[in-house]
């Protein structure tokens, strides 16, 4: 079974003026597309089946070494990109409620600082990469990865994720990534990140 | 223009004083003997472009020199300045720094900004307004010797440029007396590698998405056959 790019929630245009539609289209149609083509041909040149693309990231070393890589790079790639889509959306921002803004309260003390903090991880990762709030052994952390590097593989649950490769940006913000991560707030749904928590949490 | 390297680092003088400068206070220079005041904060400075902003079009288009080379090489030197300024590095050559700095964890940020204003500089220097074409003699012979001619050395470079995962470079260089191909990551480069640098080519997407977008090696080959300044290798390969 092969795995297929999900299509998007919503219409190029609904995270305007945010994120223009150009920037939707070609990401989505071209750049996740071509992660989803790549991990499907390295997975059948080493006839490796999967119908689940987390744990292939989960366990990355029990993959045949000659695609490893591949695996990593397009399968990171793959799980990111539909992460992304889904966290976003029209008429959206603000603050999250309920238990996740409780174990943001807890572990940073007020959403400002979980913000800074974020936003603080997507500015200086340098060169192509992602910000993340994941949940790692029951708890919330910060972190950025470069490249397509999923928090997945390193035993963390991903609920909120930032694509700071310059593809996710250029046409609009060009060498502006600050401007890109402040107007990103804009878009991101908390309650699509609510329901990430709780099945994070198992519940 | 030729460019030489030693423009880099242009102490603490102006480009201007520095054209201006006999051939004897060059020469104190390039020997790194020139003495530096410290009341001089933009130690490293933007080197001039080698041609007009808009001389690579169509193939490169003005607009995207105008960001990569005003925003992003230019931030990547005042970044630079900011932070060698109090530090060993105030008075090293830009070469030495990026050698003294490279995998060590604590000076990763200065690691990435030299290494970043040295790439850049090199980068425009490897491309010219109707560029590419046939290489030099000397240049064809070191293809034949290592690729089985130019098309499978341009091949090779195009390949490494194409699968460079995320942000780098790749590069033709000599290992030795070997010519090579090689990729790096990010701001990495050859140096680190004891590898003398021939040509480079960016790619990362600031390079080119706002001319081709996700379409990676539409940029790669049109730069190879259209803007690749053969000469500018060649003459890395006499240093």
């Amino acid at each position: 079974m092969s795995f297929t790019t999900p299509n998007l929630p919503y219409a190029y245009d609904a995270l305007e003026p945010y994120i223009d539609a150009k920037t939707m289209e070609i990401h989505h149609d071209k750049h996740h597309v071509g992660y989803t083509t790549k991990l499907n041909a390295a997975l059948e040149s080493a006839n490796v089946k999967s119908d689940n693309p987390v744990t292939l990231l989960q366990k990355l070393e029990s993959l045949p070494e000659s695609i490893r890589t591949a695996v990593r790079n397009n399968g990171g790639g793959h799980v990111n990109h539909t992460l992304f889509w889904g966290i976003m959306g029209a008429n959206a921002g603000g603050e999250p409620t309920g238990d996740l803004a409780t174990a943001m309260m807890k572990t940073f003390g007020n959403f400002s600082t979980f913000k800074d903090q974020f936003s603080n991880a997507a500015a200086t990762r340098f060169g192509s990469g992602w910000a993340w709030l994941s949940v790692k052994d029951g708890n919330l952390i910060v972190t950025s990865t470069a490249n397509q590097d999923s928090p997945y593989s390193t035993g963390a649950f991903p609920i909120l994720g930032l694509d700071v490769w310059e593809h996710a940006y250029y046409l609009k913000y060009q060498n502006r990534r600050p401007e890109y991560i402040e107007a990103w707030w804009n878009v991101v749904n908390w309650n699509a990140v609510a329901d990430l928590y709780a099945r994070a949490l198992g519940k | 223009m030729m460019w030489n390297e030693n423009d880099e680092k242009q102490s603490s003088i102006s480009r201007r004083r520095f054209i201006k400068a006999s051939a004897g206070a060059t020469a104190a220079i390039m020997a790194g003997t020139f003495s530096l005041h410290a009341d001089e904060t933009n130690k490293f400075q933007l080197p001039p472009l080698p041609y007009a902003p808009n001389a690579l079009q169509p193939v490169i288009s003005e607009r995207t020199i105008s960001f990569h080379y005003n925003k992003h090489h230019q931030g990547y030197v005042n970044n630079l300045n900011k932070l060698v300024t109090g530090t060993e590095f105030a008075d090293m050559p830009l070469k030495q720094i990026i050698k003294k700095t490279y995998n060590q964890p604590d000076q990763i940020a200065i690691f990435n900004n030299a290494a970043q204003v040295w790439n850049h500089t090199f980068y425009w220097n490897s491309l010219k307004p109707q560029g590419g074409g046939e290489p030099p003699a000397a240049l064809i012979q070191k293809m034949n010797d290592a690729f089985d001619g130019v098309d499978a050395c341009k091949i090779a470079l195009a390949a490494a440029a194409q699968t460079q995962f995320g942000s780098g470079w790749a590069w033709l260089v000599l290992d030795g007396e070997t010519l090579m191909v090689v990729k790096t990551s990010n701001a990495d480069n050859p140096l680190t590698m004891g590898m003398t640098p021939l040509l480079t080519i960016d790619v990362w997407e600031h390079a080119y998405y706002l001319d081709y977008q996700n379409r990676r090696a539409d940029y790669v080959n049109a730069v190879l056959d259209k803007l690749v300044n053969w000469e500018f290798a060649l003459q890395n390969m006499k240093l």
